[in-house]
């Protein structure tokens, strides 16, 4: 079957899906978005987190045909166009990452950023804050590292969430 | 392999008539594990998210009808109040991307002795909805689980809804596996005291090949319980509370944990989900207006 969604503000098909093939498969072999990790195949990882109308979720799970006349988000899609010209520049939970040295391997990343990136749109984007530990923790719950032990990941996230909230001008 | 897009109740119940092997999907939770390890392969999918009625809750008579295709998040967001055990539930499932897709209809299709909606639904006496081309029936949640994930639903059947009883006293539920998230049951309990009627309901998960109710322990309780006063209950009262709630369970060893454990857990947290319900009851007796249940 053809699918037709919108991923990273972009209209794009794929042709001959099979019925049970994922969303994940459709986005890193079909659509060449590889930034989507595929690791567990079952949910419980989250490296394959993507958007999909504004809600998070494992790619992994999602059948590609599901998917049809969605809008999805991907890693791919969290740098913006505030460079020069066409030039991309990471988002702000990008760069605490990056900063914050919450990046071993890299394998997790993806998941982690746009999870991440959910958490504070749900949170400072929402007026309600920068979140807590405990927060952060529960929203990151479905996404394992093998290689930080988290601590770094958690700084960065605290670190994002500030930054944002700093901008948006609100008292944490 | 077919995969069905109906757009609506009457396409979603014609498909699943025309396909009776076909399996329903909705947050893909389950469905997607099955698929991508190539452990089954339907003849058909048939693709639930589109049916607007699934995804949609409201009152029906005193209590709530949940469509089968709400998923946890909003379950959690929107429920507290009139469900709140399936609040509490809902919260202990899996990670927050699994509760954005995953539904209280998945949790009923797949039928897992270890699903976490299971022993709510027990011991609240909810009702499921099942359709078909044939017409609409609803199933008490005490007769709806058959045997090892076989249910009372027939091939030509959706699960449209689940009707949740206005909560007429304290709900709680219970969950234990090796850490706080992604965590298939060990075991789990479920508790409901219906002042109204002065009944006890209990749900037992993981610890049968369904999930099942202590019926013993729910007598004896009621029984035993100061539906007016709300006093505290002697200690050999939770003691005997637990022993026969642990006395139902037909538990096996497995990776997840051994068959004595289970039993000894499940008792455990019975005596725990009394103890809160306790206190909830006695806060609702001092301060009626205020409605504990609801806070």
């Amino acid at each position: 079957m053809r699918v037709t969604f919108t991923v990273n503000g972009e209209q794009v098909s794929a042709d001959d899906v099979w019925a049970g093939e994922s969303l994940l498969y459709v986005l890193r072999e079909r659509l060449g978005l590889p930034g989507s990790k595929n690791a567990c195949e079952q949910g419980e990882c989250g490296s394959c987190t993507v958007y999909l109308d504004g809600v998070t979720a494992c790619s992994c799970m999602v059948a590609a045909g599901q998917a049809e006349g969605c809008e999805v988000r991907t890693v791919e899609g969290l740098a913006d166009n505030r460079g020069e010209g066409d030039e991309k520049r990471l988002g702000t939970v990008q760069e605490a990452f990056v900063e914050m040295g919450a990046v071993q391997c890299g394998f997790c990343t993806p998941g982690l950023l746009v999870q991440t990136d959910d958490l504070i749109s749900r949170t400072v984007g929402a007026g309600r804050g920068v979140p807590e530990d405990a927060e952060i923790r529960e929203a990151l719950a479905g996404n394992l590292c093998r290689c930080t032990g988290y601590e770094k990941i958690i700084d960065a996230v605290r670190v994002a969430a500030e930054r944002e909230s700093a901008k948006a001008g609100g008292a944490a | 392999m077919d995969f069905l897009r109906p757009s609506t109740l009457e396409e979603a119940l014609a498909a699943k008539s025309a396909h009776p092997d076909a399996v329903p999907i909705m947050g893909g939770t389950d469905v997607m594990v099955e698929l991508n390890f190539d452990k089954h392969r339907p003849g058909a999918l048939i693709d639930l998210t589109r049916v607007p009625e699934l995804a949609r809750w409201g009152p029906d008579g005193d209590g709530v009808r949940l469509g089968a295709g709400v998923p946890y998040t909003r379950i959690i967001a929107e429920l507290g109040e009139h469900a709140p055990a399936l609040a509490q539930a809902s919260r202990s499932v899996a990670s927050p991307q699994i509760r954005n897709r995953g539904t209280v209809g998945g949790n009923l299709g797949g039928a897992s002795p270890a699903g976490e909606s299971h022993p709510v639904l027990l011991a609240t006496d909810a009702e499921v909805e099942l359709a078909s081309v044939r017409g609409t029936r609803r199933v008490p949640a005490r007769e709806f689980y058959l045997g090892l994930r076989r249910t009372a639903r027939q091939d030509d059947e959706l699960i449209t809804a689940v009707l949740l009883p206005r909560p007429a006293g304290p709900q709680h539920f219970s969950k234990i596996g090796t850490r706080n998230a992604m965590v298939i049951a060990v075991a789990n309990f479920s508790l409901a005291l219906d002042a109204d009627k002065r009944t006890v309901g209990t749900g037992l998960g993981s610890v049968a090949p369904t999930p099942i109710r202590a019926e013993e322990a729910e007598e004896f309780l009621a029984g035993e319980f100061d539906w007016d006063g709300g006093a505290v209950l002697d200690e050999a009262v939770v003691r005997r509370f637990g022993e026969l709630v642990s006395s139902v369970a037909r538990p096996i060893d497995d990776q997840r944990g051994s068959a004595d454990y289970r039993r000894h857990a499940v008792g455990v947290m019975a005596r725990r989900a009394l103890s809160w319900s306790v206190t909830d009851y006695r806060k609702s007796l001092q301060d009626p207006r205020g409605d504990a249940r609801c806070a």
